[in-house]
């Protein structure tokens, strides 16, 4: 925290905060498929969003279009009001961490800072060159080659090299995919930092959920080509409102069945003869064919004999696997009529249930979302 | 004090550090005379074929012809005369070929870049197209060298299509020549040295990665820009590979010039030698003249390298 504040008031890091994003009706289609499907945006000045989804989703292609890297089939693209649409990349003030970073190798780590400032043809280039490697903590490099430096100091390299510029927004596209995983949640934590601390508009490719959860304020879920669902990363992932979101965002349990009474403010459905209640406020559909959904961290699994709250959803099952983490015990129960589905239940010290075993698994109705019931259950399962 | 001792303990350290036992110390001292056997039949073959010749040269440029001796009658001598007689002599040839042999060279880059190019970076990814543009730039090489300028005679004749057009829009006057000027020696020059050009400028943009000329573009640089500050110094090595192999080639070339010059003010030193040595049988001069030329060659090319050729490019 007391670096965030002290770094602002240096010269050379005034903050601009970025400028909206909007995204009107673009899509891009190339000869064989459509890669970006009638995609509408809006991305507020200064946020931090995440463009999340499988590899064939769009995403890039989508970055590559706001970059003018590509242009779209049809619809149009405004930074801060202003239509970009038909200008070229050059003229756009929008800068780009590329995946493979595409640092100059014929430069020194200066010049490849400096290069978008020289074209601009600013004032003290070479002083806010200095200034922004500093920032990623790499001043001491700036003579080298990128050749000659380790993945992640290129990776910083690259984010200084954009962010010097003070684009109106930040690009990055899947910028810490190349680097191991201590370094990437290293990475990570300094992105969103440095982030806080210039205030820019930051859109962030990736395809690691994880990565997206817990840097963006904004996660969007894209899914052939559209946007599947948008919000906080834990609004998004509290309430799913599509299986792909439900699979892709973390792990569900889906479970089909029938609308059977309505509870004023929640449902019950029939799954398979078992009885499972949903807050209407959490379901997408309150009659006719519907899809009950449970993460597995908010089920409880208990013996026969253990009591539990009359309110709660309750199912019966018998354990397939059972392995033990140290943390806790994962589980992955049978039940008849329904199928598989996982769950865990944190080490308290309690025995851990043998494979074999009959046990009853409980949750708040609160913690079932309902779907569609036309929705695929092993839609975005092992996409990636 | 301190210091020797530390040094001394540091020399303990690395020895003690070093993992391999005298065993392998000598087999790799055995695989580097390997290597040395290997490339015996180089070495061979080069004395045999460049060294000996270039010696027997040097000496032939020192002979003297006897007094009252017939004509091609030399004997052993240290005549350094000869060299201040042809320098004397042909100074201007020399010169002009170099100047030939740059034109040639700056005209084969200005076609040759955005062909190679062209094949590399633009059609990236379509192979057969790649393939085809290839086998084109190649396929001169299947026909013989002279027939190739030959035709160039036949192009830039006074009844062929080129000058038909100068003449027609006033650009050559209406009794203006082609053939027997410069411009078709230094037009053939240009043709017949272009692929050793292109090829390697191709071989090197082939390599080159388009992400960084996305990058350029995305830090606002136009296209030009970002072809002066991107592009042209990551060819570099090609380009430096390229014009060395038009260059020296071009400079002591003397087809071109026998064939579209008019053998008085567009004579090339290797026209002079030729001619030296087959026609008024001066031997002497004429391995003078070899030699000379190559030493310049040599020299130009030596303060080319230490002007734009670094490690670093290869």
């Amino acid at each position: 925290m007391t670096t965030v504040t002290t770094n602002k008031s240096e010269p050379g890091t005034t903050t601009s905060s970025g400028a909206d994003l909007h995204l009107q009706n673009i899509s891009k289609r190339f000869v064989d498929f459509t890669a970006v499907d009638d995609l509408t945006l809006t991305v507020p000045s200064g946020t931090f969003f995440a463009l999340l989804g499988p590899s064939g989703c769009g995403k890039t292609t989508t970055l590559r279009m706001i970059a003018g890297l590509e242009q779209p089939t049809s619809g149009s693209i405004s930074i801060g009001g202003q239509d970009v649409t038909k200008l070229p990349s050059f003229q756009r003030q929008v800068n780009t961490v590329f995946q493979s970073y595409a640092l100059f190798p014929h430069m020194s780590v200066l010049d490849n800072v400096a290069f978008g400032l020289k074209r601009k043809r600013v004032k003290d280039t070479l002083q806010r060159a200095k200034a922004a490697l500093a920032m990623v903590e790499l001043e001491h490099m700036a003579s080298r080659k990128p050749t000659q430096l380790s993945g992640g100091q290129q990776q910083r390299v690259a984010l200084a090299r954009a962010l010097v510029n003070r684009p109106a927004v930040l690009l990055l596209d899947e910028p810490l995919g190349a680097l191991d995983m201590k370094l990437r949640r290293q990475m990570q934590v300094e992105l969103k930092s440095i982030q806080t601390e210039v205030g820019l508009t930051f859109i962030h490719v990736t395809h690691d959920q994880e990565e997206a959860m817990t840097m963006a304020d904004t996660v969007a879920v894209m899914n052939k080509g559209k946007i599947e669902q948008m919000g906080a990363p834990r609004d998004l992932y509290e309430l799913p409102k599509t299986a792909f979101v439900a699979n892709f965002l973390g792990k569900s349990n889906l479970m089909y069945g029938t609308v059977l009474e309505d509870l004023g403010d929640a449902v019950a459905v029939d799954a398979s003869g078992h009885r499972l209640v949903m807050p209407k406020n959490r379901a997408v559909a309150h009659s006719g064919a519907a899809v009950v959904g449970v993460r597995p961290e908010k089920m409880r699994v208990m013996t026969l004999e253990a009591e539990y709250s009359p309110s709660a959803n309750m199912l019966t099952g018998t354990v397939l696997d059972a392995s033990f983490t140290g943390v806790s015990t994962e589980y992955l129960v049978d039940v008849p009529g329904i199928g598989t589905l996982a769950t865990f239940s944190q080490n308290m010290g309690q025995a851990p249930a043998q494979r074999g075993e009959t046990v009853r698994m409980t949750w708040e109705p609160e913690f079932s979302f309902g779907l569609d019931g036309n929705e695929k259950a092993t839609e975005g399962k092992d996409a990636l | 004090m301190t210091a020797t001792a530390t040094r001394r303990g540091d020399k303990k350290k690395q020895k003690l550090e070093d993992p391999r036992s005298t065993e392998e110390i000598s087999a790799e001292r055995r695989k580097g005379r390997m290597g040395l056997y290997l490339i015996l039949p180089g070495m061979i073959v080069l004395a045999l074929f460049f060294a000996a010749p270039v010696l027997v040269l040097l000496s032939m440029s020192l002979n003297a012809k006897p007094p009252g001796g017939e004509i091609g009658e030399f004997v052993p001598a240290l005549e350094f005369g000869n060299y201040v007689t042809v320098i004397s002599a042909y100074w201007d040839v020399f010169l002009r070929s170099f100047i030939f042999a740059l034109i040639a060279t700056v005209a084969a880059l200005v076609i040759g870049f955005p062909m190679a190019y062209l094949v590399a970076v633009r059609l990236r990814g379509r192979q057969l197209l790649q393939g085809i543009l290839l086998v084109l730039l190649i396929a001169p090489f299947f026909s013989s060298f002279i027939l190739r300028t030959q035709a160039w005679k036949q192009i830039l004749s006074d009844e062929g299509p080129v000058v038909t057009v100068l003449r027609a829009i006033a650009i050559l006057p209406a009794d203006g020549h082609l053939t027997a000027t410069a411009f078709a020696v230094v037009c053939g020059l240009t043709y017949n040295f272009l692929p050793f050009m292109t090829l390697p400028i191709y071989a090197n943009l082939d390599r080159l990665d388009t992400n960084l000329l996305e990058a350029s573009g995305d830090l606002y640089a136009s296209p030009l820009t970002t072809f002066f500050k991107v592009t042209l110094p990551l060819s570099a090595p090609g380009i430096f590979a390229g014009t060395l192999l038009t260059f020296i080639p071009a400079a002591g070339d003397y087809v071109n010039a026998a064939l579209l010059g008019n053998n008085r003010d567009t004579a090339m030193i290797g026209q002079v030698i030729d001619s030296r040595f087959f026609k008024i049988v001066d031997y002497p001069g004429a391995s003078a003249l070899s030699f000379i030329l190559m030493i310049l060659i040599l020299a130009l090319v030596l303060i080319y390298i230490k002007r734009f050729g670094t490690k670093e490019l290869f």
